[in-house]
């Protein structure tokens, strides 16, 4: 089976994010008064080759952390993505 | 004579710099692939600036999984001196080889200017011959220099007297101005700054002079400029 996964790369709490505050500090000026706390991140879309779902998550999940994150200041979340 | 190995990935490209810098002082200095697997021959190696597989996903992340990485590893473990200048200081830590990160810089500029750094330990092969306070004007050339490490990781640092230089005036929003760290050992360091383009006051300073001749165990020379 061929499973599409997402692959979601966010900093860690705590980690300064130049690129989410310079988007948050953008905001006002668009209108977008309520809007706060901007975090900015990436998403990655693989498709894995595995018997069932909990071994596709599985070759994610060490892609993720492996290559796609870097566990000193973000963190990786897969999830298979619904069709 | 002293034998250099500089590391060079495809998209490096201070690599030229850094032999020139490191042959005006003395050194025997190659140019080595990243595809290498053996590094017996050289006594140093330094990985240069530039912009390692072109810096896709992260700055490093994929010119760690290069030939040429166990081999490095295996030579830092060894107690061999290791230096990464620039793009080599954010390989060195996608590698694990040092502690932290290299993020982008507060206020996401491009960042190309003289930097005044200021000589926090001297524990270091590339600081041995500097002097703590010693105060050195070496360019800075980057987008993602701002170092990052969690709190545990920073203790530790200055516990264990591993963070190497710092700016006088932080330009990148650095956590605690870190400029360069070293491992636990002192053998391998890097640095967001250039010091092979600090080395003649003729292109501003030479200030880097003091910088290289430690990483290559030299003592400091009389002649500048």
């Amino acid at each position: 089976m061929i499973y599409p996964v997402v692959v979601d790369v966010t900093l860690r709490p705590g980690i300064a994010d130049p690129e989410g505050a310079t988007i948050e500090r953008a905001l006002p000026a668009l209108g977008f008064a309520g809007v706060r706390h901007v975090r900015a991140g990436k998403t990655f879309r693989v498709e894995v080759e595995a018997d069932d779902e909990t071994g596709a998550l599985a070759v994610a999940r060490s892609l993720a952390e492996r290559l796609l994150s870097n566990p000193v200041i973000e963190d990786a979340a897969v999830r298979v993505e619904s069709r | 004579m002293t034998r250099v190995g500089v590391v060079v990935f495809p998209g490096s490209n201070c690599e030229y710099d850094a032999q020139a810098a490191l042959r005006e002082l003395g050194a025997d200095v190659d140019l080595v692939w990243h595809t290498a697997t053996d590094l017996s021959a050289y006594d140093h190696l330094v990985l240069p600036g530039g912009f390692a597989h072109g810096d896709y996903l992260r700055p490093g992340a994929i010119a760690r999984f290069s030939p040429v990485m166990s081999a490095i590893a295996d030579f830092a473990a060894g107690g061999g001196p290791v230096l990464g200048i620039c793009n080599g200081f954010q390989v060195l830590t996608e590698a694990g080889l040092l502690p932290g990160a290299l993020q982008k810089n507060r206020g996401l500029t491009f960042i190309s200017e003289p930097t005044t750094l200021v000589v926090a330990s001297t524990r270091s092969v590339l600081t041995r011959r500097a002097r703590v306070g010693q105060e050195l004007v070496v360019p800075i050339n980057h987008f993602s220099g701002a170092y990052t490490c969690d709190d545990d990781t920073l203790q530790r640092l200055l516990e264990g007297d591993q963070v190497v230089l710092r700016y006088r005036e932080n330009p990148n929003g650095s956590r605690d101005d870190i400029a360069g760290v070293s491992n636990e050992g002192g053998n391998v360091v890097g640095l967001m700054p250039h010091p092979e383009r600090a080395m003649s006051t003729l292109v501003g300073s030479a200030d880097g002079r003091v910088l290289l001749e430690g990483f290559l165990g030299l003592e400091i020379s009389a002649a500048r400029g």
